[in-house]
């Protein structure tokens, strides 16, 4: 008797049973993954909202449509930042590049110590960049830096002023910035390096190729995709850096190392301008995407070539 | 040309890797023979040079003593708030990343997919582009100016790059391994617990080591949403530099540079070659 009632009310009960049974592990599934993408979506249309709001002090509802883009567009402030990220940009991504690859390929010559080098190469990764660029600002000040030195050891004619020079001033921030991720590219490649089939190597050496005509025609050309993942790594890093010019010039001298995410903390939360520094902030996604987009297209490209292959 | 025997060539890329690696190495060993010379005789010579004294009360004074805008406690309490910063978010991101990145690549439910793709959209999203949401929501809810503030943000901004890690690695896992713990009857915990957790080590001390260096090292959001004494110990570097102008104190300032690069430093130094898989999922994305 009680066996039917039992068995008679089990579908209802278990229904709900089950679903106060599931509900922790829906809530550990859910809660994060939801709260993630909730603020990445929202986040992003607010601030795009607010980039076409008058909002200054406080964010404020209302339509200017493109006026703070115009204004910050149209500030010397925001085109100095803007040259100086191409200049910065391609100088940096250039320099740790070649930096990278050429520290890989010596290492793959079967040299002694290499995990000793490797690790030297690789440790400003793990340091801030606010370490890296207080280190830098001393090292590059001529008054107590390289110069002075180069001028108590007598050399007194050495100038080497660029931190307060006004038209190479950025070129400090390429230097911090090469030795502290020039290890990343030199990491990518030599991954790269030692998963090249030494069958190629071999047939290439059989063939009469030297070492140099090795590396050139056989070896890097197998690089190439690596070397793309790099570019956009670093260009990513260049196009938000902050904390590294914020702790080596912190824009200056005057405004002369001025990058765009500097001008977007100087509008947001010095200035008060929050509807421009919204638009400066949406201005920076823009030029992300110019380069992540042509990038997902290539790997998009690249992976259904892959599946077809 | 991969030979060990010793050539003019082979000795020529001895001296190249040398010279580099003394490159990379010497704004460090700078830093720490500054941290070791009074700041008279920095100043009257440069910062680069051999200490005359050794003086390692240098370290002593940065630890706390030393005068960081108005307080002078050192540098101590901005350790402790980069600490309870790093440590809690950290281990949030880690765990909720875990288990989100085992659901998305093993469990599989409905919105997987769509949910996956959005969250690793975080890897790209300047932080420029969160900077006026997350002050007004941690205004709102009270968080502004608290350390509870940072790691709720560490901790949801993390998520994105601890569900791709784990997700890129529990992918792996054979299917049928969790078929049949399901058929015997085990659930989502019991199989991530029993199953999935023991083969995991690997991609959490990865996933660790990377959160815990990002967040030790972050700025942006520390020096945007906290001030004075809740300030992580990023932001309290760039305030202890800044009134450079009156009296000299660089001997103290490198001691305080390293202790704050130390944390990160160790974690590298101890677990190096898991940090580098780190670097590598990162960037293959």
């Amino acid at each position: 008797m009680t066996e039917l009632v039992s068995t008679a009310t089990r579908p209802g009960r278990s229904a709900t049973s089950e679903m106060v049974r599931r509900l922790p592990e829906f809530l550990m599934i859910w809660v994060p993954l939801l709260l993630s993408a909730a603020h990445l979506i929202s986040f992003s249309i607010w601030t795009i909202w607010i980039s076409f709001t008058p909002s200054t002090l406080v964010p404020v509802t209302g339509w200017v449509g493109l006026r703070n883009y115009n204004s910050v567009l149209a500030s010397r402030n925001w085109q100095i930042a803007f040259d100086n990220l191409l200049l910065f940009g391609i100088a940096f991504v250039l320099l740790s590049l070649t930096t990278g690859l050429l520290l890989a390929i010596l290492l793959d010559q079967r040299i002694r110590g290499e995990n000793v080098l490797r690790t030297i190469f690789l440790y400003p990764l793990a340091v801030s960049f606010v370490v890296t660029g207080t280190v830098w600002s001393w090292l590059l000040n001529p008054g107590i830096g390289i110069e002075k030195l180069a001028h108590d050891l007598g050399w007194t004619s050495f100038h080497f002023d660029w931190l307060v020079n006004r038209d190479m001033a950025i070129w400090t921030i390429v230097i911090a910035a090469i030795w502290q991720s020039s290890g990343f590219a030199m990491a990518l490649f030599l991954a790269g390096l030692r998963s090249v089939d030494s069958d190629i190597i071999k047939a290439a050496q059989i063939d009469g190729a030297g070492p140099v005509r090795t590396y050139w025609r056989v070896i890097l050309p197998t690089l190439w995709p690596i070397t793309v993942t790099v570019v956009v790594v670093q260009l990513q890093f260049a196009i938000s850096a902050f904390d590294l010019v914020r702790a080596l010039t912190n824009g200056g001298p005057g405004i002369a190392t001025q990058l765009p995410a500097l001008v977007v903390y100087d509008l947001m939360f010095q200035r008060s301008q929050l509807g421009r520094g919204a638009a400066a902030a949406v201005l920076m996604l823009l030029i992300l995407l110019a380069v992540l987009l042509p990038y997902a297209a290539w790997r998009y490209v690249r992976q259904r070539r892959a599946a077809h292959a | 040309m991969r030979d060990r025997s010793f050539t003019p060539s082979r000795a020529l890329i001895y001296l190249i890797v040398t010279l580099f690696a003394a490159a990379y190495l010497a704004p460090l060993v700078v830093v720490i023979l500054n941290s070791l010379r009074t700041n008279e005789e920095i100043a009257q010579s440069s910062m680069i040079g051999w200490p005359q004294h050794w003086a390692f009360g240098n370290y002593a004074l940065a630890w706390s003593g030393f005068c960081v805008a108005e307080t002078c406690a050192g540098i101590r309490p901005y350790m402790l708030n980069s600490a309870l910063v790093t440590i809690p978010a950290t281990i949030f991101s880690t765990l909720l990343g875990a288990v989100a990145g085992y659901a998305v690549s093993l469990w599989r439910f409905r919105g997987d997919v769509w949910i996956y793709g959005i969250v690793t959209l975080g890897l790209f999203l300047p932080q420029q582009m969160r900077l006026l949401p997350w002050t007004i929501v941690l205004r709102d809810i009270g968080l502004i100016n608290t350390l509870s503030g940072l790691v709720l943000i560490h901790t949801i901004q993390g998520l994105s790059f601890t569900v791709l890690f784990c997700r890129n690695y529990y992918i792996a896992i054979p299917h049928e391994l969790i078929r049949a713990a399901r058929i015997d009857g085990a659930g989502f915990f019991r199989i991530f617990w029993r199953i999935i957790l023991p083969l995991s080590a690997p991609i959490l001390i990865v996933t660790v080591i990377w959160q815990f260096t990002h967040i030790w090292n972050e700025f942006l959001y520390g020096v945007t949403f906290t001030t004075g004494q809740q300030q992580p110990v990023t932001a309290a570097l760039i305030a202890l530099s800044t009134p450079i102008a009156d009296i000299p104190k660089q001997g103290v300032q490198s001691a305080a540079v390293i202790i704050a690069a130390l944390p990160t430093l160790l974690i590298y130094l101890f677990g190096g070659r898991y940090f580098v898989r780190g670097l590598t999922a990162g960037a293959v994305k």
